[in-house]
């Protein structure tokens, strides 16, 4: 950290440091972009996947937050870059040095407002064009009739908006077009059986074959990130079921090790065991039904009947403990909220038990099967420093030779004390994505064997007070969803409820790639390359 | 066994005893009419719950239990629902091609009812060039979807009516030389020659090799010619929504329904035609006995029984395999199906002319 | 008249007042035996069919799902024919939130329903906007956009009460008239006339 530190002293005198659980730089936006390249292409720094910008208010100021890693070292960075303007807020854009950011970029603009010179593409994301004000601003108004539910159909435009900065220091506005004018675009959702859930794609194609894939996002945005700044800490918890409604406990252990590190809170061995066993059952089930889907998109319904008979049997065992089938809010700051049933451990037993006979089923139905191989194989290809670019995380990236399993590079709660191997293929394609997936089953099932017997005795939950109120900071933590990398970054002021509560969520990347990887392709590989990204769009949505 | 033109010729003799010769004509004609349409509608009901039943199976669960037994009257109280749906007209279409649409599709798959043979002496005409009739209208078929995915004024509609013919008319082609190879084999196209000579032995078995080649070339080729997985491209669910039938509601949308499953029919009945002797009962040159008790079951039990048993393959077919990509699609027809048929012809030649068959 | 479905007691079903209020209205209207018996076989058929549009925004949708698969079948009951396109479907299970950006789209595909079309208000959120009460971008219950039929609450519903709530429809639909159209006709023209978009007949 300290020669991270040096480096960037040497070479940007006017850099600020601040120490925290992650280092944090502060530049000034003309500089900006002159430190992010170093950062990216100096041998030494490499920190060439950008995990997220969080876009902020702070009253004063506006900005963003940069949070960088290096994919060799897992040395992770932060850099907050910020403008006092508020009328018209501009920085510079890293399009041209991350892929992502130009999605990311997108995000805070429709958020805060914040314009990037340099991106290409600066419309709105997830908001309508016409919608008045950006949501997340401190001084946003929030009046209903400014902005009502209308069911007028929604006005859209063939156009961008792109700001650029001219040679004399002057940045001008341009307009350009988001598809040629003699394209054929046909409109698949937001109300389409493939887009898994309401994900709209315009496809300008050429017979069968793909030229442009235009992503509509926001058709599911409830804006989580803003309700969270008017709730208590715990109360915010139960929105993390709702996001990716298959990852539901990866996401409440995240935000609660957020909480807790911030806090302080030392959670008893107990409460890890059972939290890591949750996360591995969870994983097992959103996997199956992934397999499921999956092969249902490809036109294999079937398959999806027999994934969900195990899936089933995982709801089982969760119903008994957590009470409920899918928004469980088990986990809860200081714990989990209740003990086990006391017939989990029997039905767990049971479960894996059955496991590689179904894994055997599915193999020989669906993977071996000709077909199936012909409409994957070499169907999608995204390559490693593709992946990275895209910051395409979880079993998506791992399948393009990309290590990136946070529970290997940056291990959390017991899972750096587990024996489980971490799932790399290099082929790229989609059949590796869905293989990645079939032995990530496996490999979570392993984890389970090893905790299942050794449940320690002790609290299910230690103590913690009912008014929560943490210190002003701000943390950054990262978890591995079932489809990727998630994290939480949080901001307090010091009052009961977070300054700024932002969540990094693995399916928005997987999203924003769709595009790249499915150019002269078909019309049926979109369906295989959506379907094996796996993205869930409430969770992209927020 | 009951020879069925013993009633029919009664008929006929029945009428024309008090009727002029061209009122006995028109009489018949309304008559068979009135029965095509009953076994037709019939027939696609029973499809309809068969299909889900088979499904249901296959994917262990029960399927439709709660509408008469065992979930028999679902497909009628469907159909009641659908009879009564509201008929949506669209703006900007071509209002008389897409109404037409429909109609050219059912047509095609009646048409093709006329020639089948239903049972012994069971069959509406048997011209001498019976298969050539049903190759013919069922290429008809093609031009009602065609025109129901262009008159629809909608993108998703068109791509899935251009794949359809892409798909319909290449296979088309597989069909026809397989029924060749089979007509080659048999020396006559009228239906009722050819199930004739499939007296003693059906051609399944006297054909051997060639034949059973031929067979599984038709089932693939006629699992694509009717839509359906893994070939169901044209109404790909998870790709173009519901393909060319998207903007058909109601009844029309009903014909689309009702056609698809009698196309499956349709198909099956063929394939028994050709290969496993029509209505003729199993037989097995030298086992009397054997022989002797198969003729005791009637012959349209015969022909409609091996019929279901070829569709359940077909179901098993799209319930068990994932879909092609277009391109894969016309390349299994144009570069392997293709090429073996025409090798497949040749040797069907070669074991006439030395007549290396049973 | 008692409304129930096969395999279900009359004094099970937990809002009987309501159905009995359609009852009255249906039977205070009046009709000939012709045209009533004739109802009877319609509605027969309508109520033992019912196909849902594929649509899911969320979380319901995947219990949706699995009230498909073997466990919880919904295909006992003929409703597995889930069609993709709107002109073929009979009802809208709205499962899940709808925002601001989707109301537009969700009251096109009902727009796009052929009649007779129905409504299930899946979930908190369809009901009310349910946790996502405070948020700036959630329509606050999908009356607000569409007429509803039947409200199902839960956040997700499990898929009894899924089932439970589609055999509600289906009693609905039993109190039904197709001549005439009284009862809920009327109610959804009255709705429609209130809510008005611009650009349907475009």
């Amino acid at each position: 950290m300290a020669e991270i530190q040096e480096t960037i002293a040497r070479l940007f005198p006017e850099a600020t440091f601040e120490e925290g659980d992650i280092l944090t730089v502060g530049i000034d936006d003309a500089k900006w972009h002159a430190l992010a390249r170093t950062l990216r292409d100096d041998e030494a720094l490499g920190f060439d996947y950008l995990i997220t910008i969080v876009g902020m208010d702070w009253v004063e100021k506006m900005g963003c937050v940069y949070y960088l890693q290096n994919t060799r070292t897992q040395a992770r960075i932060a850099v907050k870059v910020a403008t006092a303007d508020r009328e018209n807020p501009m920085l510079h854009s890293v399009f041209d040095l991350w892929a992502i950011a130009g999605i990311y970029e997108r995000e805070v603009y429709d958020f805060f407002g914040i314009i990037f010179i340099g991106n290409p593409d600066m419309r709105r994301l997830f908001l309508s064009i016409d919608w008045k004000g950006y949501p997340l601003r401190k001084d946003y108004d929030a009046n209903p009739e400014l902005n009502p539910a209308s069911t007028d159909n929604e006005r859209q435009s063939d156009f961008t908006d792109t700001y650029v900065e001219e040679s004399d220091g002057k940045i001008v506005k341009k307009e350009e077009r988001v598809f040629e004018p003699d394209d054929f675009v046909v409109n698949i959702g937001p109300q389409h059986p493939a887009t898994h859930g309401v994900l709209r794609f315009r496809t300008a194609v050429d017979g069968e074959t793909i030229k442009k894939i235009d992503v509509y996002m926001g058709y599911i945005h409830r804006g989580v990130e803003k309700i969270c700044e008017s709730l208590t800490y715990p109360q915010t918890l139960h929105f993390m079921d709702r996001l990716d409604y298959f990852s539901a406990h990866p996401y409440h252990h995240c935000l609660c090790m957020t909480i807790e590190k911030a806090a302080g809170i030392e959670i008893s061995r107990r409460a890890q065991v059972i939290r890591v066993l949750m996360d591995e059952l969870s994983r097992i089930a959103s996997h199956c039904l992934f397999i499921g889907t999956f092969c249902m998109d490809l036109g294999a319904t079937t398959m999806l009947f027999y994934t969900l008979r195990v899936r089933e049997q995982i709801l089982d065992i969760m119903e008994k403990t957590c009470g409920a089938r899918m928004t469980f809010n088990y986990e809860c700051i200081g714990g989990v909220m209740q003990d086990l049933a006391p017939d989990f451990v029997k039905d767990v037993k049971a479960l894996l038990a059955v496991l590689p006979a179904n894994l055997k089923e599915y193999d020989k139905i669906f993977t071996g099967n000709v077909i199936t191989r012909n409409r994957m194989e070499g169907v999608g290809m995204l390559s490693h420093d593709d992946a990275i670019s895209w910051s395409v995380t979880g079993p998506s990236g791992r399948a393009s030779g990309w290590a990136c399993d946070i529970r290997k590079t940056n291990p959390y709660s017991i899972y750096s004390e587990l024996d489980f191997e971490e799932v790399v293929r290099h082929e790229g394609d989609s059949m590796a994505r869905f293989k990645v997936r079939m032995d990530e089953i496996v490999q979570s099932a392993k984890i389970i064997e090893q905790l299942i017997d050794n449940i320690p005795d002790g609290e299910y939950c230690v103590k913690v007070p009912k008014v929560l109120k943490l210190p002003v900071g701000h943390w950054f933590q990262t978890v591995e969803g079932c489809r990727g990398t998630f994290g939480v970054y949080l901001e307090s002021d010091g009052t009961t409820n977070p300054f700024r509560l932002k969540l990094v969520p693995p399916s928005l990347t997987a999203a924003a790639v769709v595009d790249h990887i499915t150019r002269g392709k078909k019309i049926a590989d979109l369906i295989t390359i959506g379907g094996s990204l796996d993205y869930i769009v409430p969770d992209m949505d927020r | 066994m009951f020879d069925f033109s013993l009633l029919t010729n009664w008929i006929h003799s029945a009428l024309s005893s008090f009727m002029p010769q061209w009122l006995t004509v028109t009489t018949e004609c309304v008559l068979i009419g009135v029965v095509l349409l009953l076994t037709y509608s019939v027939l696609a009901l029973f499809y309809i719950w068969f299909e889900r039943k088979v499904c249901a199976a296959f994917q262990c669960r029960l399927g439709p239990n709660r509408v008469g037994p065992m979930g028999l009257l679902q497909s009628v109280a469907d159909m009641f629902k659908i009879l009564i749906k509201e008929l949506i007209s669209l703006n900007h279409t071509d209002k008389f091609l897409f109404a037409l649409a429909p109609y050219l599709v059912i047509l095609a798959s009646m048409l093709a009812f006329a020639v089948l043979p239903w049972g012994n002496g069971l069959q509406i005409i048997d011209f001498n060039i019976g298969i050539f009739f049903l190759i013919a209208v069922s290429s008809i078929g093609v031009l009602g979807i065609l025109l129901a995915g262009w008159s629809s004024n909608n993108k998703f509609t068109l791509i899935g009516a251009l794949r359809s013919g892409a798909q319909m008319v290449s296979y088309e082609l597989s069909i026809g030389l397989s029924v060749l190879t089979m007509v080659c084999f048999a020396g006559t196209m009228s239906v009722g020659g050819i199930v004739e000579q499939q007296k003693d032995l059906w051609f399944i078995f006297s054909g051997h090799i060639p034949a059973i080649i031929a067979f599984i070339i038709y089932l693939i080729a006629g699992t694509a010619e009717t839509n359906r997985g893994p070939f169901d491209l044209p109404e790909a669910e998870s790709e173009l929504t519901a393909g060319y039938h998207t903007e058909y509601s109601g009844i029309h949308f009903g014909f689309f329904y009702l056609a698809e499953y009698l196309n499956l029919f349709i198909v099956s009945g063929v394939a028994t035609l050709l290969f496993f002797g029509g209505w003729m009962p199993l037989h097995f040159p030298g086992w009397d006995t054997f022989n002797m008790i198969m003729d005791y079951i009637p012959s349209v039990v015969w022909f409609i029984a091996k019929a279901i048993a070829i569709s359940f393959i077909i179901i098993w077919f799209k319930w068990t395999f994932p879909r092609l990509r277009i391109d894969q699609m016309l390349a299994l027809e144009w570069k392997y199906l293709l090429p073996i048929n025409l090798f497949n012809l040749v040797l069907m030649v070669l074991i006439v002319v030395y007549g290396i068959h049973f | 008249m008692e409304v129930t479905t096969k395999s279900m007691p009359y004094e099970a079903w937990k809002d009987n007042e309501y159905i009995e209020s359609l009852v009255k209205e249906l039977q205070d209207s009046g009709a000939n035996i012709v045209v009533g018996s004739l109802d009877k076989l319609i509605n027969w058929g309508r109520s033992n069919s019912i196909w849902p549009l594929t649509f899911a925004t969320s979380c319901c949708g995947i219990e949706f799902v699995s009230l498909g698969a073997a466990r919880y079948d919904m295909a006992r009951f003929g409703w597995e024919v889930a069609r993709a396109s709107p002109r073929q479907a009979d009802f809208i299970m709205v499962a899940g939130t709808i925002v601001h950006r989707m109301a537009p789209v969700l009251r096109r595909l009902y727009d796009q329903l052929a009649e007779p079309k129905y409504v299930i208000a899946c979930g908190a959120c369809a009901v009310s906007g349910g946790p996502f009460k405070k948020s700036y971008h959630v329509v606050m219950g999908v009356d607000q956009i569409i007429p509803v039929d039947v409200y199902l609450p839960g956040c997700p519903p499990r898929p009894e009460a899924m089932i439970y709530a589609i055999m509600q429809l289906s009693r609905k639909i039993k109190v039904e008239r197709f001549f005439g159209g009284v009862n809920r006709q009327e109610k959804q023209q009255e709705f429609l006339a209130s809510h008005p978009i611009e650009g349907v007949n475009d």
